[in-house]
């Protein structure tokens, strides 16, 4: 499996699939109009506990973190550090108690529920530890499921073929071109986290989030996705947060954060 | 587009959902069934009602009746007549039937004795249908036939079982019976019985009896009456009087048309005293209701009417019990029994339709439905709470899933309705299948009536108590949609509570799940 070589020869501007996406998020291949420098996501003063039973366990004390357009940083903490939290609570998976974000110069972390849905749906991809893909579908299924759930079964059914085009694109490009039709439980763990990569990218989403990519893999395999994640973000402009508690992964990031028991410290 | 095709791997792979269904296909299955048996029944039993009583009865609170029906029906016929297709006079009154067997017992048995118009009554009931006789059927008479008489049950069907004996019914049997009893001297008789072969012993007050010139009154004692040429009146007998299934399932017959009965009957006169004649069995009644066959015996009106005294003295004006009404369109009933009413005063005169007469049986039996079908309901809906069950062990099962559904965009409405569509889809196998099932058990009833019967060694059904040969069923479509919609309407129910658990599942919460 050589996924570099297949990344360097896979010319990814063709495509309607992209194109409907350029206008929206103009930064997947770095083409876009957006100044490089420009912040995409930003938070100020997060703070979130958890209550167990009468205890309050105050996780994240107040933490400020802002994402440039086109960046790869890598916040890294112990375990328990309260960066998984973080990370949820940038992606709108969770709600902090106190404090903003920022996403494009509007603020997320109040929207109602639909809009945080369409949000993660539209304009974040996620990664996780365990992959997370869906048992019952196949390869191709769980990369066309974000699409899935985009929009309309008519509307899908009507432009199944391009959005089936632009999986297996993607599938190429993470080397899984001979894996459409298997079940994730048939793939290895570092197939299902390529899986887990392409699909996170259907959407041609603003900010990749990553949450200990290569927490579940073998330092080669964990290697070989930070490869990739490596290569999307300098060939193909795609924003990505990842967190890992393993210094030699997030040393791969162009900025690494440090989160100490719950506040920023820079590394 | 994610739900239909996440419910559609879910319920092929999902294997236990399947399984908790299972009940709601016996559910509905049962259903079906019970139904299809109980309108079969329902329906086999208003017809066979309606088929000896008539559309409406007018009749007297007394046994003796009233006077003149001619006039009553003339005032009938003016208030209702637009409605009433036919009517007929009919004279009921209960009475004792007696006949000897050939070992010489004699057998008693208690009746309601109808006597009827042979020219009208045939118009307003299904009656002569229910004859043995071809030329009963097509015309009714009071007569012994040469011979004809079914041998086979002409409302049973194909596999009706024969009726050996009724092939001697008739003018032959009698005349072999004849022979029989002169070869071998009169039957032993039972002290207090009187041979029914005698009409002397039907004694009335001489001096106030308003017959004395028929035929087998006292007047004609002199007359040997010869039972080899001559019979008594006619009558009609209720078929289960005469006959009983042996072990193997045959019908026997302890008379048959050709022998001669007895009939003990009150007068009309105060206080009633009682009374015998005797009568000759001309044909068998068989309305496959058990409660008529075992219990009607039907002689001409003229006859009874003058036996009881019923007739005003030198003239042919008799009083009779009822009138049989035959309306034009059955619907009217209700109608004409107001109609009726209103015009005939209550304290001396009944009006009633068929539904009214049998309306405690008939509500007995939709009572039975209707508590069958609330059960077997209930039976679903306990069904209902294993697909809760099953389903929130699914949910519980599938909180990752969920869990990732919702980071990558799906509203919490969408993940309920995978569940819910879920939920719809095994109601729609499950009650489908239940269908088909019920639909497949109502079609072959009486063969698996039957295979069960061989199994168990006990009949299942059986005809004698019925007097149908198979199971009546009747699918009714619009029951069937009833069941099925209501089976599926549980099943969508049962997965709200765990479907809405899905849907509130925080994303956090449900990834973090592992």
């Amino acid at each position: 499996m050589n996924d570099e070589a297949t990344l360097l020869q896979t010319p990814r501007r063709s495509g309607p699939a992209f194109v409907r996406h350029q206008a929206q998020s103009p930064t997947i291949d770095g083409t876009g109009h957006e100044p490089q420098n420009s912040t995409v996501l930003s938070a100020r003063g997060l703070h979130k506990s958890y209550r167990k039973g009468t205890h309050t366990i105050p996780v994240l004390r107040g933490v400020d973190i802002s994402l440039r357009h086109g960046e790869f940083l890598a916040i890294i903490g112990q375990s328990g550090s309260g960066k998984s939290t973080l990370l949820h609570l940038l992606a709108t998976l969770d709600q902090p108690d106190e404090g903003e974000i920022h996403f494009d110069g509007h603020r997320i972390d109040n929207l109602p529920a639909a809009g945080r849905d369409t949000l993660r749906n539209r304009y974040f991809g996620m990664i996780f530890q365990f992959y997370h893909l869906l048992p019952e579908l196949t390869t191709l299924e769980n990369v066309l499921a974000p699409l899935m759930i985009e929009q309309s079964w008519w509307k899908y059914l009507w432009q199944r073929r391009t959005h089936e085009k632009a999986a297996r694109e993607l599938l190429e490009l993470v080397g899984l071109e001979h894996r459409l039709r298997h079940r994730p439980r048939e793939l290895s763990g570092g197939e299902m986290q390529r899986a887990a990569v392409a699909r996170a990218l259907i959407t041609r989403p603003r900010v990749l989030f990553a949450d200990e990519p290569t927490g579940n893999l073998d330092a080669a395999t964990g290697a070989g996705i930070l490869r990739l994640l490596r290569t999307l973000n300098r060939q193909h402009g795609v924003t990505i947060v990842m967190v890992t508690h393993d210094l030699a992964v997030a040393e791969r990031a162009d900025r690494v954060v440090r989160l100490v028991e719950g506040k920023m410290t820079s590394a | 587009m994610y739900k239909f095709l996440l419910c559609w791997r879910y319920l092929r792979t999902r294997h236990i959902a399947l399984a908790s269904v299972i009940s709601v296909t016996l559910g509905v299955a049962t259903m079906i069934v019970v139904n299809a048996v109980m309108s079969g029944f329902v329906h086999e039993m208003q017809d066979r009602i309606h088929g000896i009583l008539s559309d409406v009865v007018f009749e007297s609170h007394s046994l003796d009746g009233f006077a003149d029906p001619q006039w009553h029906m003339e005032q009938i016929e003016r208030v209702a007549g637009e409605y009433i297709a036919g009517m007929t006079p009919t004279v009921h009154v209960p009475a004792m039937l007696n006949f000897p067997l050939p070992n010489g017992q004699f057998i008693t048995k208690q009746v309601n004795l109808l006597g009827i118009e042979e020219a009208t009554h045939a118009a307003v009931s299904d009656f002569s249908q229910y004859l043995q006789h071809p030329e009963n059927r097509r015309e009714l008479k009071f007569e012994l036939r040469e011979s004809g008489y079914d041998v086979f049950d002409h409302q049973g069907g194909e596999d009706a079982l024969e009726r050996v004996e009724m092939r001697y019914a008739g003018w032959q049997h009698r005349r072999a019976m004849a022979e029989m009893r002169a070869a071998t001297g009169p039957v032993a008789t039972q002290p207090g019985f009187v041979p029914p072969t005698d009409n002397s012993s039907f004694s009335p007050n001489t001096e106030s009896d308003p017959f004395h010139d028929m035929p087998n009154s006292p007047a004609a004692e002199e007359n040997v009456f010869d039972p080899a040429r001559e019979t008594h009146p006619g009558a009609i007998l209720g078929i289960a009087l005469g006959n009983y299934r042996d072990r193997d399932g045959q019908e026997r017959f302890l008379i048959l048309p050709g022998d001669d009965v007895t009939i003990t009957y009150p007068t009309a006169g105060t206080p009633p005293r009682v009374q015998s004649f005797s009568f000759t069995v001309v044909d068998y009644y068989e309305s496959k209701m058990s409660e008529y066959d075992a219990g009607f015996v039907f002689v001409p009106l003229k006859m009874l009417q003058r036996l009881r005294g019923m007739l005003i003295p030198g003239t042919d004006v008799g009083r009779v019990s009822a009138i049989q009404i035959k309306l034009k369109d059955e619907a009217h009933g209700d109608l004409v029994r107001d109609l009726l009413r209103q015009e005939f005063d209550p304290a001396v005169y009944q009006v009633s339709t068929w539904r009214d007469k049998q309306g405690t049986l008939l509500a007995a039996v939709h009572m039975e439905t209707t508590i069958l079908n609330i059960l077997l309901f209930l039976i679903i809906c306990v069904a209902g709470f294993g697909i809760l069950a099953i389903f929130f062990m699914i949910v519980v099962e599938k909180t990752r899933d969920i869990g990732i559904l919702k980071s990558l965009g799906a509203p919490g409405s969408g993940v309920m309705s995978i569940f819910l569509g879920y939920g719809l889809s095994l109601g729609c196998v499950g009650s489908g299948a239940g269908m088909l099932l019920g639909l497949l058990f109502v079609a072959y009833i009486n063969e698996i009536a039957d295979l069960i019967g061989v199994v168990t060694g006990r009949e299942v059904f059986d005809p004698s108590i019925y007097y149908f040969q198979k199971i009546p069923t009747i699918v009714e479509a619009f029951t069937v949609g009833w069941i099925v919609t209501g089976a599926i309407a549980i099943a969508v129910a049962a997965s709200i509570l765990p479907a809405r658990r899905a849907a509130r599942l925080r994303p956090v919460e449900a990834l973090r799940y592992e």
